[in-house]
This record gives structure tokens, C-alpha cells and sequence, in this order.
């Protein structure tokens, strides 16, 4: 079926299977361009196609750019070179035949869910109904009176609400702390000396040196990390936090941030990628969908768990500020809970913990889960609404540095 | 250079300085030398990336050329910097000699001025074209990985203040990064891409082997199984291939014949460096680990 050992040119069949195939994983959801597609053909040229193992090995040099997607290559090509005269066919058939295989597999991470999702025969989303031009008069609280969260309660944002969220943004962000990079910039009232441009200068004017042009360190937003409990007892607080985090990561002012964000019932899932989503509905949606969890139970310790193992060292770089937003209450793994925490606490510059039962005057710390996490948080805020999500702004910018304010609870 | 000419001559030369890869690493490697595109290798930490420049040097008869990247890493750092004090003594002279202006600003930036750093010295003619390592590229920030763009797709840096300087023959570009964060697709998409994932227990064993000569075979093979074991259990940090071979020479340090608990305990710092993963391992589940290992490793 393969030409057997080099060749000097592809066969016009193989060439055009190529592209087929480069198509499919296109279609898949695998960003390919068609440099890596040429490249391919090239490295089949000069690599010849001794064995299916080889013309396997090739694609897969040529193909993937990222991690997650050899999953996703391996099962699109067993699928597509099984047997190439079927080739149109498959081309319709391929779709139903590997999410089939997905759905049987354990859940891998987010991104391999979405690339499911997007081997699944595409379904066309009912157009969003804008609703945008609706005045909603007590918009500030219209959420909070809802004791059960349900996916339909998120359809869309409401103007008045949109606007909270980009206020209470605007409020919070010239809090953040900015860290000095090793960079520098040129500046008049730099500390260090220009020796480049200096001389540059000096160069031009014969050698004479007029003036000592200056840098200075440039600095850069700190990393935000954003992990949000979605489950019951949070539910009428998820929406205002997911509307915060989508003016967080799509806002223009905080285009250079690096912000993720995270939520969890009791899975842990990485939605980041669906609040970059300008349109706040679109977004929510997105992450609506991504979802499955929605008021449902809490398993805390085993969430930070699976934030620890699987993500922390792909978001906790550049010293980050971790906003962990839960109720505390982990009723079954109080020492698991500990250590997690503790694991958290100790990979990030910051935890700060935000939790709306605060608002309770008479709120003491005595659920076992609450004190084994104030055990290991840098800061302990209230937020159940907007106020005090700004509030929040000021207190990261008084905690700056340094692991106060738990003391009072301990 | 004597660069291989097939898949499998790649192969053979890698397997030659020890090192053992898979068929798709072969054909990366291949591919990456053949088709002159650097190769990106990603993994988790202790997989064998770096090693792969090294044994490529060694393989070509080729320089090394090591780029470690950290937060901030500049240009200054990276690729070039003026030579300030010779550039200001040369000044001096001119006002002394009395030059003209012109002829001094043309010759204040020129190459003699000039410090090389890694980059820039891999781009410079060399008898062979050297090996480029950039290790750990997921350290550095984003700027550092745009400017990265000039010099793996067009094997050239523009010196605004002189000229480009474009390699004769570009050199062999080896990028790895442990995937602490995700490396712009535009860097990646100038590469060979290849996924170092942790060896089969054949393919370990066989590296075992090859690094550590003097362990018993028996020892071996339960080390590998031990290893492999210890994958398959939910921990922190799983134990790489170099985490392998550190255990086997520590084992033999220790004139172990055969793997017990007592000895796996004694030494599972070398496997694991986390102390949450070490709690979870020691005792217990180490001495379960070894019986279930001596009955499948029958000597």
C-alpha cells in the first residue's frame, strides 16, 4: 500500500492522504497550518516509508506542536489509515467513531474534553438572545435571591451587571502588587547607567559625552490564579465570581496579566481558555458547558488535590497570587484538606482565602475544615458581594507581602 | 558533518554514546538534522531531553553550545553585548589620534567590540556546525521567546547598531522545556516537536544497562519493575529515567544484591523529592511494592 523505501517524489495519492488527513485533525480541533502540513510531505520525502511504525513516527514529528493533542493524533490516525480507499467515507465517519472511543475513556483533562467535544458531529448553538438593552433595576443582588443555581440561570449578563464587573475590575486593579522583573527600560530617573546607549551617543558626537541616559527595572503584574467552589452552598455567589473572573481575564487594561482560572464542585475544571471569550455570555456559556458540576456536592481536599498534582506547576509559575473562594466546609478529609492547603500555600507567593460566610457577624472558624485551611492561608477576606469585592481589592494591596491577618481566627 | 542518513542510522548513533530511544525519537531527531528545523522536545523533568543534545555533540564531532534560560533572560545574556570598556578606551585613543567623527562611529560598533553569548556564537562559522542547546525554554517570559523567533526560523540576529549576522550553516537546535507553562505556538510551529514520555520497562531496563554496566542483571530488572511501579501510583512528582540510573548506582553504592524494604527505604530519597511522596511510599507500601515485584521478577 506505502512505497516501501525512499522515494523521490510522494505519490499523488499519499500527498493528498496527507492533506486528508492534516484536515481531519483540523477539523478535530488541532490547530495545524499548512507549513506543517508542507513540512510533513517534505519529511516524508527525505525520510522514506520503510514501515507504517515510520510513516507513524513522521506525522507525529510533524503534526503535533503540543501535549495534549497525542491522544487525539493517535486515534485519528489508527482511525484514518486503516484503510485509505474508504477514505471519503471515513472522512464523515471518523467523527462519530472517535468520540464514541472518548466517551469510554476515564476523563482526561479539560483540553482533551474539549477536543471530544469537537470530534462530536457539530451541533449547531441556538443564536444567544441578546438581551443586553434589558434595565434590570435591583441588577446588584438579582442573582443572590436564588437558592438553586441552574445552567439556565446563567443565559446572560444583564448591562447593569456587566457594568459591576467591569467597576468593581477597575476598583481592584491598581491593587495588584507589581513585582520587578530582571528586565529593564530606558528611563530618565533609572537607577542604572545606558552604557549602550551611551556610547551609541558618544559615538555620534566624536566622543564627547553629554548626558548618562538611564534604566531602570521594568515590572510586571503579578500572576493571578483564580480557584472558584461552584458547589451548593456557594452556588448563589458563583455567578457574580464568574462574571468577575471573565472581566478579569478578557478586560482590555488586563490584556497583560497572566491570570487562570479555575472552578470546582467536586471535580476540579480549567476555564480559563472559555472566560478569554470577549462576550461575557458567550464565555459564561462556555464554561457552562465545560462544567458538570454545577451546585452540586463539595469535595474540597480532593479538588486541591488535583489542582496541586496536575496543574500547579503549569500556573504557579512567576510567584503568584492564589484567590481560593470556598465555604471551607469539607466535612470528610479535614487532614487531607491540611495538607493540600498547605502544599497550595507553600507553591504560591500568596493564598488568600475568600469566603462569604464571613458576612455572618457571628461567624467563628469552628467547622474542622475552615481551621485546617486558616492554618495555611496569607489572608482571610469576606466577599458575598460587590462591596466587599472591592473591599478585597484594598486588603491584597495591604497584605502585599506578607502572611498576616489569619491571626485573629487562629 | 557526518549526520546520519536514515531513521535507523540515527538510531545507531545515538544508541552508540548510550543512549536508547524509541523509534519516534529517532525519527524526530532525524527529521530535526535532516530537514535543518531545531527540535523541540518537551517532557517531564529527568526524561533524558537534555541528554540528547549532549549525545548529539559528542555524535557529530560538533560543539556544545548551552543557552540555560531564567526568568529575564536579555539579549545581553542571550546573544550579544557591546564591550563598553574597550568601547570607551577605543574613544580615548581617537581623541588622541584625533579621528574624524564619522570614522569613529562607524568603527565604535563593529565586531571586535562585540561579546558573544551563546546564541550569537552558534551563528558564527564553526568547522562543524555546533549543537545549540536551549534548555528549560518555559523559564524564560514571552519577550525572550519572540526574540527567539529571528533566530530559529532565519538562523539570524540583527545588531541594530552593526549588521545581521547570519549562520553560513545552521547549527543543530535542540529546545527542551519541562511544560511549566505553554511555549507560544509560533515557536513551536518553527519546529520538530516531540513528546519525551517516561521509557517501556524494556527500554529502561536497556538504559539501566547501558548507564549502570556493573549492576547485577537481577538487581536490574527489579529496579526497573520497582520504577515502573512506582509510575503507576498517584504521587507529586513521579521518578524519571536519571532518577533510575541515580538509584542504581546508589544501590550498588551500597552493595545491594536484591532490592528489600529495608534498602528501598533507606534510599528513597534518591527516587522521590517530595516528602508528601515519600510519606505515601515508605514502609508499608515500599515492602508491598517489593513482594509483589519479586513474584513478577522471577530471578
Amino acid at each position: 500500500m506505502l512505497p516501501a523505501s525512499s522515494v523521490e517524489s510522494l505519490p499523488g495519492r499519499l500527498a493528498e492522504n496527507v492533506v486528508h488527513f492534516a484536515r481531519v485533525l483540523r477539523a478535530a480541533g488541532v490547530p495545524l497550518g499548512t507549513d506543517r502540513v508542507l513540512l510533513a510531505l517534505q519529511a516524508l520525502k527525505v525520510a522514506g516509508i520503510g514501515s507504517r511504525a515510520d510513516f507513524h513516527a513522521v506525522l507525529a514529528a510533524c503534526l503535533i506542536d503540543r501535549a495534549q493533542h497525542r491522544l487525539l493524533f493517535e486515534q485519528a490516525f489508527h482511525v484514518f489509515w486503516k484503510d485509505p480507499d474508504l477514505l471519503g467515507q471515513l472522512l464523515r465517519l471518523l467523527l462519530p467513531q472517535v468520540s464514541q472511543k472518548k466517551g469510554g475513556a476515564p476523563p482526561g483533562p479539560p483540553e482533551n474534553r474539549r477536543l471530544g467535544e469537537a470530534l462530536a458531529p457539530k451541533v449547531e448553538r441556538p443564536p444567544q438572545p441578546q438581551q443586553n438593552e434589558r434595565i434590570d433595576v435591583d441588577a446588584q443582588l438579582s442573582w443572590a435571591d436564588r437558592e438553586q443555581l441552574r445552567k439556565a440561570d446563567f443565559d446572560t449578563m444583564s448591562t447593569a451587571e456587566w457594568a459591576a464587573a467591569r467597576r468593581m475590575l477597575a476598583r481592584i486593579a491598581p491593587f495588584f502588587v507589581q513585582l520587578a522583573t530582571r528586565r529593564q527600560r530606558s528611563s530618565s530617573r533609572g537607577s542604572r547607567l545606558d552604557l549602550r546607549a551611551a556610547l551609541r551617543q558618544s559615538g555620534r558626537r566624536g566622543g564627547d559625552i553629554a548626558e548618562l541616559p538611564r534604566r531602570q527595572r521594568r515590572t510586571r503584574t503579578e500572576p493571578l490564579v483564580v480557584i472558584v467552589d461552584i458547589s451548593g452552598s456557594m452556588s448563589r455567589y458563583s455567578r457574580m465570581f464568574l462574571h468577575f473572573m471573565h472581566a478579569l481575564a478578557g478586560s482590555h487594561e488586563a490584556a497583560n496579566y497572566r491570570i487562570h482560572a479555575f472552578v470546582f464542585g467536586t471535580r476540579l475544571t480549567h476555564i480559563t481558555r472559555q472566560l478569554r471569550q470577549r462576550d461575557p455570555d458567550e464565555a459564561i456559556a462556555d464554561v457552562v458547558r465545560a462544567v458538570d458540576d454545577w451546585s452540586g456536592g463539595t469535595r474540597i481536599a480532593a479538588c486541591l488535590h488535583e489542582f496541586n498534582r496536575h496543574w500547579a506547576r503549569r500556573v504557579l509559575s512567576g510567584s503568584p497570587t492564589v484567590l481560593l473562594v470556598t465555604d471551607g466546609l469539607e466535612h470528610a478529609a479535614i487532614d487531607e484538606l491540611g495538607r493540600e492547603a498547605e502544599r497550595l500555600a507553600k507553591s504560591c507567593r500568596r493564598l488568600v482565602w475568600l469566603n462569604p460566610l464571613l458576612r455572618y457577624e457571628a461567624f467563628a472558624p469552628k467547622a474542622r475544615g475552615v481551621r485546617a485551611l486558616l492554618a495555611h492561608v496569607s489572608s482571610f477576606l469576606p466577599v458575598h458581594n460587590i462591596e466587599s469585592l472591592e473591599r478585597l481589592a484594598e486588603s491584597l494591596a495591604a497584605a502585599g507581602r506578607t502572611r498576616t491577618e489569619t491571626g485573629k481566627w487562629n | 558533518m557526518n549526520a546520519p542518513t536514515s531513521i535507523d542510522a540515527t538510531a545507531a548513533l545515538l544508541a552508540e554514546h548510550n543512549y536508547v530511544a524509541d523509534r519516534q525519537l529517532a525519527t524526530a531527531v532525524f527529521l530535526a538534522l535532516k530537514l535543518k528545523r531545531p527540535l523541540f522536545l518537551e517532557g517531564e523533568p529527568g526524561t533524558g531531553k537534555t541528554e540528547i543534545a549532549k549525545v548529539l555533540s559528542a555524535g557529530l564531532g560538533a560543539e556544545l553550545i548551552r543557552l540555560q534560560c531564567y526568568e529575564g533572560l536579555d539579549v545581553a545574556a542571550a546573544a550579544y553585548e557591546w564591550n563598553y570598556a574597550r568601547q570607551m578606551l577605543e574613544i580615548r585613543l581617537a581623541e588622541a589620534k584625533e579621528t574624524a567623527r564619522e570614522a569613529l562611529a562607524e568603527g565604535l560598533f563593529t565586531g571586535r567590540f562585540l561579546i558573544e553569548r551563546p546564541l550569537l556564537r552558534a551563528l558564527l562559522p564553526h568547522a562543524v556546525p555546533p549543537v545549540l542547546l536551549i534548555d528549560e525554554l518555559d523559564r524564560t517570559d514571552e519577550p525572550f521567546e519572540a526574540y527567539l523567533l529571528e533566530v530559529l526560523s532565519d538562523f539570524q540576529i540583527t545588531i541594530p547598531e552593526w549588521k545581521t549576522v547570519r549562520a553560513a550553516e545552521p547549527p543543530v537546535v535542540v529546545v527542551t522545556s519541562n511544560r511549566t507553562r505553554e511555549i507560544h505556538d509560533a515557536v513551536k510551529r518553527r519546529c520538530i516537536y516531540h513528546w519525551v514520555d517516561y521509557p517501556s520497562a524494556a527500554r529502561e531496563l536497556e538504559i539501566v544497562r547501558r548507564k549502570v554496566p556493573d549492576a547485577k542483571e537481577a538487581l536490574s530488572r527489579q529496579i526497573v519493575a520497582f520504577v515502573q511501579h512506582l509510575r503507576s501510583i498517584d504521587l507529586y512528582k513521579l521518578p524519571g529515567v536519571s532518577e533510575t540510573i541515580e538509584w542504581s548506582r546508589a544501590l550498588l553504592a551500597l552493595d545491594a544484591v536484591a532490592l528489600d524494604a529495608d534498602t528501598v527505604n533507606n534510599t528513597l530519597g534518591v527516587l522521590l523529592k517530595y516528602q508528601d511522596d515519600i510519606a505515601k511510599v515508605q514502609g508499608s507500601e515500599a515492602a508491598r511494592i517489593v513482594e509483589k515485584i519479586r513474584r513478577e521478577v522471577a530471578v
